[in-house]
C-alpha cells in the first residue's frame, strides 16, 4: 500500500501526530533528576528526551522505537541521532524501546508500530531533532562550565571543543552538566549538504552480537521457574476443540500440565523437548463447523468466477475503457493466480510472559507492541500500566509480527490465564505451527484485459482483483475506509504509465482464512500481474520492453524513468532479450514511495528459471546508509525469488494445509542466489522505505525473461506449480 | 544420564535419551547461540560441531552423543572461526541474525576442510543452511574473504 493510504487508515483524527514535540520537554526546569535516569546502564545517564541516553562512560545509546529484525533501524536511527549530535560512530549504541504508544509512536501511524517500510521515513526529522537537542544541551553545559560563549564551541567526532581556550570534553564528561540545561524545543538541524555520517557506509551496530551467538532473541529468554509451552493448534484453520485426551502426554517426563485454551491444547513442561514430545502424544477431536474446509482449487475457482469485469467496486477509473477496448485492433486477456503464502521468519513466533503480584512483564518481537500489550492486559484483567513489554530482536518477520489481530499476545495471555496464578511461561511455535497457522499473504486472482490499436498503442486497460481484505474489520479499520482496502490492490492502481482509458475493480472475498501483509503487501501480486501483462502487450506490439516502458511513463513518473534508464545502462540493455542460453527481463515498480527497477538474467535449468544476475537501480531518497540499502535489496530479491520459484501454501480437500515444513515449503538456498548489482540514485528527497521495495520487481522480471527464453507465459505462481 | 564435552567442558545431563541435543544445549546448558528453525534438519540454524563435524542438532538425540565432543558458536576456537567472524563483521553479513550461528559453524567446518574453497565448494558446504533474509551474497563473499585473510 502507499504510505499515504496506510497513514489514512491508521489516523484517528486526533491520534495522528505529524508535528514533533520532545516528549520530556521542560522537565529540565524541575531539576537534573528528571533528565538523569538509571535505566539500562546502572550509572546516572543524561536523557534529554525519550530517545537519547548519554552515559558517563561516553556511550550514546539510542532507544529505537522500531523493532529490529534485520532491516536495520538500530543502525539507521542511531545514524540520524549521531549525525546531529556530531558523535563519533564508535560511541553509538542502540537499544529497543519498550512498548509505549505515547513516547514511541510511529508518527505516520499514531501508535507504536513498524510496517510499510516507514521506520526511516517517519523518524528522519524526529531522530535528528532528538540528536540536535542533546547536542545543544551539551554545548550549553560546556559554555557554562568553561565561561565562554556557546557560539564559540564546536562539536565534532564526539568531542566538545572551545578552540580559543583549548578546552575540550567528551560527551560523557559533560553529561551531568548537560542534564541541568533547558531542553530546546526546536533545535536547528543541519542542511543535508553538511551531513558527515548520513550518506556513507556505516558498520551495523547489531552485527557483532549476531556473529558470535550473544544476540538475545525472545526464544533465548529464560526466567526462574519458567515453563515452556507448546500448543496443539488445529490442522484446519478455524477448527475448534471438542475434546482431547492427554493421558499419554502427561506420562512424559517434564510435562507438568495440559490445559485447554481458546487457541487449542497447551502443554506446559520444564523444557522444550518435553513439551514437544507431550504435544505429539495428544489426541484431539476438532469441531470443523467454522473451519475453512475448501481446497485451494475450490477457492481459486470461486475467486476466478467472482473476478468479472464488473465485479466488486471500481477503485480507479479514467476514460471509457470498455468502449476503447471494444474498438481496439487487438484484444489481449490474461488471468493470474497467486497462492496463499507464509512469511516463514527463521525464528518461529514466540513470547515470554511473567506474572507476579498482578504485574506482567513480557518479552516478544512485536511490530505493534501496544496492541499485544493491550490484549494481554485485557485477557489477564490487569491495567495496561501493569504490563511491561520488552520489544526483542526478532529472527525475521516480513510482516508476520505486524498482527492485525494480536495472535501471539492473546495466546501467551491465555496460557498464563489458564495456569491460574503467578508464574512464567515461554510460548514456542514450531515451523509446523508457523506454516499452518494462517495469517497468509492473501490468495489472489487478477483478470486483465487490454486493447491495442493498429500501431500497437494501448487504448484501454482493465484489471479486476479478487482477494480477501487485510485491514477491513481489524483495529486498523477506523471507519474511514469506505469499504476499500488499498492493501488488496495497491499497485494495480496509480500505475506510472499513461493509459488513455483505465479501470480497476476490486472484489472483496470473505473467507474464514486469516490473511496478513507479507513483505511488500499488495505489490506482491499487483507488480507481477501488471508488469508481466504490460510486457506481453509490448511484445504483441513488437516494442522493446525498456523503451516501450519509457515511452509509456507519464510526465509525473520521473523517478520511475530515472531508475529504469539507469538499470538499462548497468545491464548494457541493447534490445536483445535472448543471448545464447540466457534471457533478460525487466520490471519497474514503485512501492512505499521507493522506486526500483530490475533486470534479471535467466537461463533454463531442468525446466525452471535459474537466475544468474540481477541489476538493480533504486531511488529511496537520501541514502542514510548505502550499506544497509544494498543489503536490503539483495535480501529482498532472494526472498521474492525463492517465493516466486517454489512457494505456495495449498489447502487440500478438507482444508488441511499441505506444506508443513521446509521440506515442502522450500526456501531459496545459497546455490540459487543470483549475483546482485545495486546502484543507488543520488537524491536529496527525504528518505523512504527499503525493507520491502526490493521484492516486487524480481518475480515479474524473471517471468518476462522466462517468456522471452521459452515462450511460456507463467500466469500462476509459483513457477513450479505453473509447470515451468 | 548422558555425558559429553561441550566447548571443552565435561557435562552430564539427566534428560530422556531421545531429547534433541539442541534443546538440551539451550534449555539445560543455557547456551542459546544455536537456534531452532525447523526441527527436521532442513534449515541448519541448529548446527553444532559434533566430534569436529557439523551436525543438525534438532534431530540428534542426546543419547547418541554420549562421550562426544561438542562445539557451539559460543565455544568455537581456531584461526578459521576467527577469520570467518572477522569477515562476517567486515561485510555486515547478518540481517535478522537468527540463522547466522549455524552459518558460521558450517563455514568454519568448510574452511577447516578446504582452506581455499571455490564457489562450488561453498555451495556444497552451505546449501544446508537456510537464510530467510537471503544474505547469501555476503555469506559467499565473507567465506572467500576469510580464506584470503588466512592465506595472507
Amino acid at each position: 500500500m502507499t504510505l499515504q493510504n496506510r497513514r489514512q487508515f491508521l489516523a484517528t483524527g486526533a491520534g495522528l501526530v505529524i508535528g514533533f514535540a520532545l516528549p520530556m520537554k521542560g522537565r529540565a526546569q524541575s531539576g537534573a533528576a528528571a533528565v538523569m535516569t538509571k535505566d539500562g546502564v546502572g550509572a546516572a545517564t543524561f536523557a534529554p528526551n525519550a530517545f537519547v541516553r548519554i552515559a558517563p562512560d561516553n556511550t550514546v545509546t539510542v532507544m529505537i522505537k522500531h523493532i529490529e529484525f534485520g532491516q536495520g533501524p538500530f543502525t539507521g536511527l542511531a545514524t540520524l541521532v549521531a549525525e546531529e549530535l556530531d558523535a563519533s560512530w564508535d560511541q553509538m549504541r542502540a537499544e529497543s524501546a519498550p512498548a509505549n504508544d505515547d513516547l514511541y509512536k510511529n508518527l505516520f501511524f499514531g501508535l507504536q508500530g513498524t510496517g510499510g517500510s516507514t521506520a526511516m521515513a517517519n523518524s528522519y526529522t524526529q531522530m535528528r531533532q532528538a540528536g540536535a537537542a542533546a547536542r545543544a544541551m551539551l554545548v550549553a553545559a560546556a559554555a557554562e562550565t568553561w565561561g565562554v560563549p556557546a557560539a564559540e564551541i564546536t562539536v565534532a567526532d564526539g568531542v566538545i571543543l572551545h578552540g580559543d581556550s583549548g578546552q575540550s570534553a567528551s560527551f560523557g564528561e559533560m553529561a551531568e552538566a548537560a542534564a541541568q540545561q533547558q531542553v530546546p524545543v526546536e533545535p536547528a538541524l543541519k542542511n543535508p549538504s553538511e551531513f558527515k555520517l548520513i550518506g556513507t557506509d556505516r558498520p551495523k551496530l547489531d552485527t557483532a552480537a549476531k556473529s558470535n551467538g550473544t544476540a538475545i532473541f525472545t526464544m533465548d529468554v529464560y526466567r526462574d521457574g519458567m515453563q515452556t509451552v507448546v500448543v496443539k493448534h488445529p490442522d484446519v484453520i478455524g477448527a475448534t476443540v471438542i475434546s482431547f485426551d492427554d493421558t499419554e502426554a502427561l506420562k512424559v517426563k517434564g510435562v507438568e500440565a495440559v490445559r485447554q485454551i481458546p487457541q487449542g491444547i497447551a502443554v506446559y513442561a520444564t523444557s522444550t523437548g518435553a513439551a514437544l514430545k507431550g504435544r505429539s502424544l495428544l489426541t484431539v477431536e476438532w469441531d470443523m463447523s467454522k473451519a475453512e474446509t475448501r481446497s485451494s482449487d475450490q477457492i481459486y475457482a470461486e475467486f476466478s468466477k467472482a473476478a468479472t469485469r464488473d465485479g466488486g467496486i471500481v477503485v480507479e477509473e479514467t476514460g471509457d475503457s470498455g468502449t476503447a477496448i471494444k474498438g481496439a485492433e487487438t484484444l489481449h486477456e490474461a488471468e493470474f493466480h497467486f497462492p496463499y503464502l507464509a512469511h516463514a521468519p527463521m525464528e518461529p513466533l514466540d513470547a515470554v510472559l511473567e506474572l507476579k503480584d498482578g504485574k506482567v512483564e513480557m518479552w516478544m518481537g512485536a511490530q505493534f507492541p501496544g496492541i499485544d500489550r493491550g490484549a494481554v492486559a485485557k485477557t489477564l484483567d490487569v491495567s495496561g500500566e501493569d504490563v511491561t513489554l520488552n520489544v526483542m530482536l526478532a529472527g525475521g518477520s516480513f510482516g508476520r509480527r505486524a498482527q492485525t489481530i494480536p495472535q501471539i499476545g492473546l495466546e501467551i495471555a491465555a496460557i498464563a490465564k489458564a495456569a491460574g496464578g503467578d508464574g512464567a511461561w515461554k510460548l514456542v511455535w514450531t515451523r509446523e505451527d508457523d506454516l499452518t497457522g494462517g495469517f497468509y499473504r492473501p490468495l489472489t486472482v487478477h483478470k486483465l484485459r487490454a486493447g491495442l490499436d493498429g500501431d500497437g498503442n494501448i487504448v484501454g486497460w482493465e484489471n479486476t482483483v479478487a482477494n480477501q481484505s487485510i485491514m477491513l474489520d481489524t483495529f486498523m479499520d477506523q471507519g474511514n475506509s469506505g469499504g476499500k482496502d488499498p492493501t488488496s490492490y495497491e499497485g494495480s492502481t496509480n500505475m506510472p504509465y499513461d493509459l488513455p482509458a483505465k479501470r480497476v475493480n476490486w472484489v472483496r472475498m470473505q473467507n474464514p482464512m486469516s490473511v496478513l501483509w507479507w513483505r511488500s503487501v499488495g505489490h506482491t501480486h499487483t507488480a507481477y500481474a501488471t508488469e508481466v501483462f504490460l510486457d506481453e502487450l509490448l511484445e504483441k506490439a513488437r516494442k522493446d520492453p525498456v523503451q516501450g516502458r519509457l515511452d509509456l511513463l507519464s510526465s509525473e513518473a520521473g523517478r520511475h524513468r530515472a531508475v529504469l534508464e539507469r538499470v538499462a545502462e548497468m545491464a548494457g540493455w541493447d534490445g536483445e532479450k535472448v543471448k545464447g542460453d540466457r534471457a533478460y527481463g525487466v520490471a519497474v515498480v514503485e512501492s512505499f514511495n521507493t522506486y526500483v527497477a530490475q533486470i534479471a538474467e535467466v537461463s533454463n535449468v531442468d525446466g525452471l528459471p535459474r537466475v544468474h544476475k540481477v541489476w538493480v537501480a533504486v531511488d529511496c531518497g537520501v541514502a542514510v546508509n548505502p550499506n544497509v540499502i544494498r543489503a536490503q535489496v539483495e535480501g529482498a530479491i532472494g526472498y521474492g525469488l525463492g517465493t516466486a520459484l517454489f512457494n505456495e501454501l495449498t489447502l487440500l480437500d478438507g482444508g488441511e494445509v499441505a506444506q508443513k515444513n521446509f521440506d515442502t515449503y522450500r526456501m531459496l538456498r545459497i546455490h540459487e542466489m543470483p549475483e546482485v548489482e545495486v546502484a543507488i540514485l543520488k537524491s536529496l528527497a527525504d528518505p523512504t522505505g527499503i525493507g520491502e521495495p526490493g521484492t516486487p520487481p524480481i518475480a515479474p522480471a524473471v517471468a518476462n525473461a522466462w517468456r522471452a527464453l521459452t515462450g511460456q507465459a507463467v500466469r500462476r505462481l509459483p513457477f513450479t506449480a505453473a509447470g515451468a | 544420564m548422558t555425558t559429553f564435552t561441550i566447548n571443552g567442558k565435561d557435562v552430564t545431563v539427566d534428560v530422556e535419551a531421545d531429547t534433541p541435543l539442541l534443546w538440551v544445549v539451550r534449555d539445560e546448558l543455557r547456551l542459546t547461540g544455536s537456534k531452532f528453525g525447523c526441527g527436521v534438519a532442513q534449515c541448519g540454524a541448529c548446527t553444532m560441531m559434533v566430534d569436529g563435524m557439523p551436525r543438525r542438532t534438532c534431530v540428534t538425540p542426546v543419547g547418541t552423543v554420549d562421550g562426544s565432543s561438542i562445539e557451539t558458536i559460543e565455544g568455537l576456537e581456531g584461526p578459521e572461526v576467527a577469520a570467518i567472524t572477522a569477515a562476517w563483521e567486515g561485510l555486515d553479513v547478518p540481517q535478522c541474525g537468527w540463522c547466522q550461528s549455524g552459518q558460521i559453524v558450517s563455514a568454519t567446518a568448510l574452511l577447516r576442510e578446504i582452506p581455499k574453497p571455490t564457489d562450488d565448494d561453498i555451495d556444497a558446504a552451505m546449501a544446508g543452511n537456510v537464510c530467510r533474509c537471503a544474505t547469501y551474497v555476503r555469506i559467499r563473499q565473507a567465506i572467500h574473504d576469510a580464506a584470503d585473510s588466512m592465506e595472507g
